[in-house]
């Protein structure tokens, strides 16, 4: 089902240059670099407030730049109208529709960046079938999202972001929220995408089972990039084999402990 | 059948049936996106146009869906903001147009009086011209609501995973603006501009006590809101009430009952889908 990778091109997936954005009258990106890739898995950490969320909005453009440039597949952004090479999962809204929706309809939506205004086909069907079943959800195509748990509908933003069939996966805290057997569906899900040849840049809280997947952790502080490398190593009681770090993820500004983790 | 033997009677039933399909069509998304109420601020600001229509002896319909679709792009523009100060905007632009109507009606030699048809629906002030004007933005609302359902689904369901699809998010969300300001003038002879937003929401309350997709949400909804639309028109042909309250007051009654009706299936569900688990978590410990 994966789009057939495009010729060789070794322009950056992405490339955010000095980018400084503001929410309000407070700035929240400082200018920051980011590149990523074709083929990269990128974590961006960070504290809350530290910018991580804004930049991947940034990089869909739902965040506008106050400065700075960036374009997508070498494409100046104001010129990219590419769509369906991207999937894009935000952050878990907590507001669900006023109207009952199941799960197969919310995924149906993301075949809208393929057809627009188009008929749904054949392939569009099978590839939301297809990406029903990547994150194990096939069972449940016909249930109300507003009857799942936080990790399944988290499963199922992320199979409505892989209908598009896209080369690029953006996705912001994909596991905030989500139990650890999930979090597992979820991290095998995204080692299939990898594996087929995906480009994936996540905004993450902790590395967590996807560790292994990770190229390269960007870390932002204060809307600065203050790392741009190898994953941090994890310390403390985090570094201990088989550590579950389960802690509620609910309240965004209720920040738990900071970890050694990014310190 | 001598109800039908009236020529008033034929085309207020054609106009119910007109409003009962077309309400609930665009009412559904408005509910999705929680602004159930966008109906009656269209209500309001759609008197201004009924008093210009009286006023300048032209058709109270179309100057009054002229008058609602410049408030619905307003208002959209205000949502599109999303300045906290929104509500007041809002509030400032529902209750000047109501005023307006008033003042504008007085001052063109009018009474108050004459816009009380178009606040609560009168079946006897359907025109023949009202039903042709009706007729054809409903063909507009139903082409929009239903011949765009999954683009403007994917807008009100989740409007920034929308933009990152590249559809014309802020085009489609001035689309539903309009539909919404056309569908209430299209229900202002039958249920009045004051009593036009229970349509465009009660029946997708009352069909979502028992569905759980989006699809047959909006199709169940405008069955329900089709019958009450021709029933409540009908009974007041034998019983000397006012459309607009008899058909909001049975919409509602089908509110409730479906309500009663949806605790035991509910239950039925939650026994289902539990049964299902067990199934799998027995499989789960076999493998």
């Amino acid at each position: 089902m994966q789009s057939p990778p495009r010729p060789a091109d070794d322009r950056p997936v992405i490339s955010l240059r000095g980018a400084k954005a503001s929410l309000g009258s407070r700035p929240v990106l400082r200018g920051i670099d980011l590149t990523v890739q074709r083929g990269e898995v990128v974590a961006l950490l960070g504290a809350n407030g530290s910018g991580k969320s804004t930049a991947v909005r940034a990089v869909v453009g739902q965040v506008p730049l106050t400065d700075g440039s960036l374009s997508l597949f070498g494409t100046d952004f104001k010129r990219f109208r590419d769509w369906s090479r991207i999937g894009y999962v935000p952050q878990r809204t907590t507001a669900a529709g006023g109207v009952p929706a199941t799960v197969r309809e919310v995924v149906s939506s993301g075949r809208l960046a393929r057809s627009r205004f188009g008929l749904l086909r054949k392939a569009d069907k099978e590839a939301i079938e297809h990406a029903l079943a990547l994150v194990g959800m096939d069972a449940h195509a016909d249930v109300s999202v507003d009857a799942l748990s936080g990790g399944q509908h988290q499963r199922v933003l992320i199979a409505r972001a892989l209908a598009v069939e896209p080369e690029l996966l953006i996705m912001d805290e994909p596991m905030a929220g989500v139990d650890l057997a999930n979090q597992e569906v979820l991290a095998s899900a995204l080692r299939a995408q990898v594996a087929a040849g995906s480009t994936v840049l996540l905004v993450l809280h902790e590395l967590g089972p996807l560790e292994p997947l990770i190229d390269r952790a960007v870390v932002l502080r204060d809307g600065c990039v203050v790392h741009d490398g190898p994953p941090p190593e994890a310390v403390g009681q985090h570094a201990l084999p088989g550590h579950d770090h389960v802690h509620p993820h609910a309240a965004h500004d209720a920040e738990p402990l900071r970890t050694g983790l990014l310190s | 059948m001598d109800i039908l033997d009236y020529a008033f009677m034929q085309r207020a039933l054609i106009a119910a049936a007109l409003v009962g399909i077309t309400a609930p069509a665009i009412g559904t998304y408005l509910v999705q996106r929680r602004q159930a109420l966008m109906g009656d601020g269209l209500g309001h600001v759609a008197m201004t146009g009924v008093a210009l229509g009286f006023v300048l002896q032209t058709s109270p319909v179309w100057m009054a869906t002229l008058v609602a679709v410049v408030g619905a792009v307003g208002m959209e523009l205000i949502r599109a903001r999303g300045r906290t100060s929104g509500d007041v905007a809002l509030a400032m632009l529902f209750y000047g147009g109501l005023a307006s109507g008033v003042m504008i009606i007085n001052l063109g030699g009018g009474q108050t009086a004459s816009l009380l048809g178009s606040m609560f629906g009168s079946i006897t002030t359907v025109a023949t011209e009202d039903v042709t004007a009706m007729a054809i933005l409903a063909a507009f609302v139903l082409a929009v609501a239903i011949g765009l359902r999954r683009q403007l689904f994917a807008v009100c369901q989740d409007e920034e995973f929308a933009r990152v699809t590249g559809l014309p998010v802020r085009a489609l969300n001035l689309l539903i603006a309009v539909t919404a300001a056309v569908t209430v003038t299209v229900a202002m002879r039958i249920v009045g501009l004051l009593l036009v937003s229970a349509m465009l929401v009660i029946p997708v309350a009352a069909a979502q006590r028992l569905t759980r997709s989006f699809a047959t949400t909006l199709g169940l909804a405008m069955a329900i809101s089709v019958t009450v639309s021709l029933t409540g028109t009908a009974a007041t042909y034998y019983i000397n009430v006012p459309s607009g309250a008899t058909i909001v007051l049975l919409a509602i009654g089908v509110f409730m009952v479906l309500t009663a009706l949806s605790a035991p299936l509910a239950r039925r569900r939650a026994k289902a889908a539990l049964a299902v688990e067990e199934v799998c978590t027995r499989d789960d410990v076999k493998v």
